[in-house]
């Protein structure tokens, strides 16, 4: 019996509580999705995630099973325990309405975004733009070269594959199912996921 | 205005829009951490949106360094250096904090930032080590602000290196006219968004 099970929306999200121990499955329902997620020490908001200190603590760029989340004190806020995907990225963060205008065009002004769903649902918990910072993005494939270069490719994920972390002290976890549909990284069609937890 | 950090110290300085900032390392494999926040002391340097707008994974001539609000903080004008690491973060110092704290701002405040004069080398599984001797004492970087900053700069070692830290000099003087070559549309974007 999971203590969560949740299908979210493309463009939907969810501030979830998680204590030690707890484990929380993500399903990438149809294949290639984003979801974006950021992980918070649930009594010092400000103990948060860190993209840049958990890639130097791992040496290596990619997310995968027995990356250890770091935070911003070099706390392990939880691990990646399963993973059927085999690489996330933490160096691409998030879409936002500025970020859009900047890569796609002023057109792209007032489409839905992640940092729309991560300050809504962040405010229950007095997570706000301060508070936010370089995220997971889960089933996303964002190849950095040898040459330095960044580029966006085609997930290597599938319909059904999952990521799981156990939390290693007790977390919040914000989560936002990206709503993005100007590049490839969820082949421009953004979809459902599956949310469970066992704790 | 020139000022000589110590190795092991932090700094914080204003640079008006304009003015050009200028880093040089006063000693071999010296870094120095940098963070940028903009002119309402709120929006930071977005290293993320930085990459992936100019598709890029490190520093160079020819980027613009953008905040979390899409807009141009500041941009890459000169270099002796192509690569400069904004990959593998760093342990904020005791000093580093305090420089934060005197601004009101704290460890809510720890965005990306950027490693000057260091190199991470990245092998095709994407793998990460540091490159030793990637900076000589004389190297330097000259960064156009794009608005009203506050950079703050540490120069502790970094995490990885095995290397005394170095001392860097920061000199604050006038931009050259004109936007370097070579900058990518959405570039370009973030810099219309400030003038």
């Amino acid at each position: 019996m999971s203590a969560l099970d949740q299908v979210i929306e493309a463009g939907d999200g969810a501030l979830l509580s998680v204590p030690a121990g707890g484990r929380l499955r993500i399903v990438d329902l149809h294949g290639n999705q984003a979801v974006d997620t950021l992980f918070y020490d649930a009594h010092d908001i400000d103990n948060r995630y860190s993209a840049f200190d958990t890639i130097r603590e791992q040496r290596a760029v990619y997310l995968t099973t027995g990356s250890r989340l770091i935070s911003t004190r070099g706390d392990e806020l939880g691990v990646i325990s399963d993973d059927t995907c085999g690489r996330h990225d933490t160096v691409g963060g998030a879409c936002s309405q500025e970020s859009n205008v900047i890569r796609y065009g002023h057109h792209t002004r007032h489409l839905h975004a992640c940092r729309q769903t991560f300050l809504t649902l962040g405010a229950h918990a007095g997570i706000g733009q301060r508070q936010l910072t370089h995220n997971v993005n889960f089933f996303m494939n964002v190849p950095v070269t040898p040459s330095g270069e960044l580029t966006f490719a085609d997930g290597l994920s599938a319909p059904g594959r999952y990521v799981e972390v156990t939390a290693s002290r007790d977390i919040l976890v914000l989560i936002s199912n990206c709503p993005q549909i100007n590049n490839p990284c969820n082949g421009w069609n953004p979809t459902p996921v599956q949310l469970l937890g066992w704790w | 205005m020139k000022h000589e950090l110590p190795a092991d110290a932090a700094w914080s300085v204003p640079v008006r829009a304009g003015r050009a900032i200028t880093l040089t390392a006063l000693a071999d494999n010296a870094n120095a951490s940098v963070l940028i926040v903009g002119a309402d002391r709120l929006d930071r340097l977005n290293i993320p949106d930085t990459l992936k707008s100019q598709m890029t994974a490190r520093i160079h001539v020819g980027l613009v360094l953008m905040s979390d609000r899409g807009l141009a903080l500041a941009t890459v004008t000169e270099s002796t250096l192509d690569w400069h690491d904004c990959l593998t973060g760093f342990l904020p110092s005791h000093l580093l904090l305090l420089e934060l704290a005197k601004h009101g701002l704290g460890a809510a405040d720890l965005h990306g930032g950027i490693n000057f004069f260091t190199k991470v080398a990245v092998s095709s599984a994407a793998a990460l080590s540091l490159v030793p001797g990637h900076a000589t004492a004389g190297d330097s970087v000259t960064l156009r602000a794009d608005q009203d900053l506050l950079v703050f700069v540490s120069t502790s070692a970094h995490p990885w290196a095995t290397t005394p830290a170095g001392g860097v000099a920061v000199q604050i003087g006038t931009a050259e006219p004109g936007d370097p070559e070579g900058l990518r549309p959405e570039a370009l974007r973030a810099l219309e968004l400030v003038r």
